[in-house]
């Protein structure tokens, strides 16, 4: 370590459930380079200082969606989040908001998980096809309708960033709703009316205020506000237009 | 959750936003509460006119000129969340096209309305 090696104050709200009442905070100072992000800052508090600090991560290219930490409040992959961006000052650290806290910066994604396989994040094929008829074909442009909403990583930034499921954390949220938009936008896809009754119902889309802070933190861009938007339309249609042709599960 | 709106500069955008919307009500009323007084005849319809010239109501209209401005900017301003796709030539329309066009369709509408109701009051 030389002279001029630079330190960083970084403020981790620490929690061990066996035996804290309530999370608390804990001061690091953390030398560092300015080729390193928050999450080797962590690493390095984990190496050096404190090898109980718990938290998930892998790929540290901002691929696996683990590493995501409220980072000075703000939704990010720790991967991603470099120390240099705010050093002199302090960085704090927290565990993604909106989540249960299960030791530390690791929260408890089973709430998540149950969203996701609720929306049936499969291909429901519009007809049958047996093996003789051949592949299910798909032109470019069908392609691109649903492309962008393939991208998410499952990182739940943009649940920490949503102020509804905070308040209602039934909500099924941004991110599920982004990939139930993927299969119904897909050409092979038939299975719309039949994740029409979660779209519309009380856990659905409505809860949505169009705050948009979930796209805006999204890491890859999926844009999931939009998703969820998009099928307050489609909510909306499916219950008006219901009696021309019925197809949804609105009630 | 209580007060999770100030922890963020996004969110007080967005409850700024939601709260200019108690302004644009506030307009709609005023203007209800002028076709009421006209239902009631000429001298209340005269008094109306009389009382939105009192400075008081000069500055309360240009607080809603401000606030209804800004709702109409954000509300624009959220179209590329909140509405499909646009496709052109088989291209996503950029965000920001769209709220520029949305903008400038929302001034085009208010100068053909100001230009029609100057005509008829001409």
């Amino acid at each position: 370590m030389s002279e001029t090696q630079k330190i960083i104050e970084i403020e981790i709200l620490r929690y061990k459930p066996e035996s804290d009442e309530a999370p608390h905070s804990e001061l690091y100072k953390v030398p560092f380079t300015d080729d390193m992000s928050v999450l080797q800052g962590a690493q390095y508090i984990k190496d050096n200082f404190d090898g109980s600090l718990t938290f998930r991560w892998s790929c540290r290219m901002a691929i696996c969606g683990s590493c995501g930490m409220m980072i000075n409040g703000i939704p990010k992959l720790s991967c991603e989040t470099f120390i240099r961006d705010y050093y002199p000052n302090r960085i704090s650290i927290e565990a993604m908001a909106n989540f249960p806290i299960e030791k530390d910066l690791v929260v408890d994604l089973s709430g998540f998980i149950e969203k996701l396989e609720s929306i049936q994040p499969y291909i429901i094929p519009k007809e049958p096809r047996t093996l003789e008829q051949g592949e299910y074909l798909q032109s470019p442009e069908e392609f691109n309708k649903y492309i962008k909403f393939t991208s998410c990583i499952n990182c739940t930034l943009c649940y920490a960033a949503c102020p509804q499921v905070g308040l209602n954390p039934d909500f099924i949220g941004p991110a599920a709703m982004a990939l139930l938009h993927r299969y119904n936008m897909d050409s092979r896809d038939g299975g719309s009316a039949q994740r029409m009754e979660l779209v519309a119902s009380e856990e659905g889309v409505y809860n949505c205020s169009a705050v948009g802070y979930c796209s805006e933190v999204c890491p890859k861009h999926v844009d999931p506000g939009n998703a969820v938007n998009i099928n307050k339309m489609n909510a909306a249609k499916d219950y008006f237009l219901r009696f021309l042709s019925p197809k949804g599960g609105s009630k | 959750m209580a007060g999770w709106w100030k922890k963020n500069p996004f969110y007080v955008e967005y409850m700024v936003h939601e709260a200019t919307a108690l302004f644009v009500t506030a307009y709609a009323f005023t203007l209800l509460f002028g076709l009421f007084r006209l239902a009631q005849g000429e001298v209340a319809w005269n008094g109306w006119l009389e009382a939105l010239k009192s400075p008081l109501s000069i500055v309360a209209h240009l607080v809603f000129l401000v606030a209804i401005f800004y709702h109409a900017f954000t509300w624009f301003k959220l179209f590329p969340l909140t509405m499909p796709p646009i496709m052109v030539g088989g291209k996503r329309l950029a965000p920001n096209v769209v709220v520029a066009g949305g903008c400038t369709a929302g001034v085009v509408a208010a100068l053909a309305l100001l230009g029609l109701v100057w005509r008829i009051a001409a």
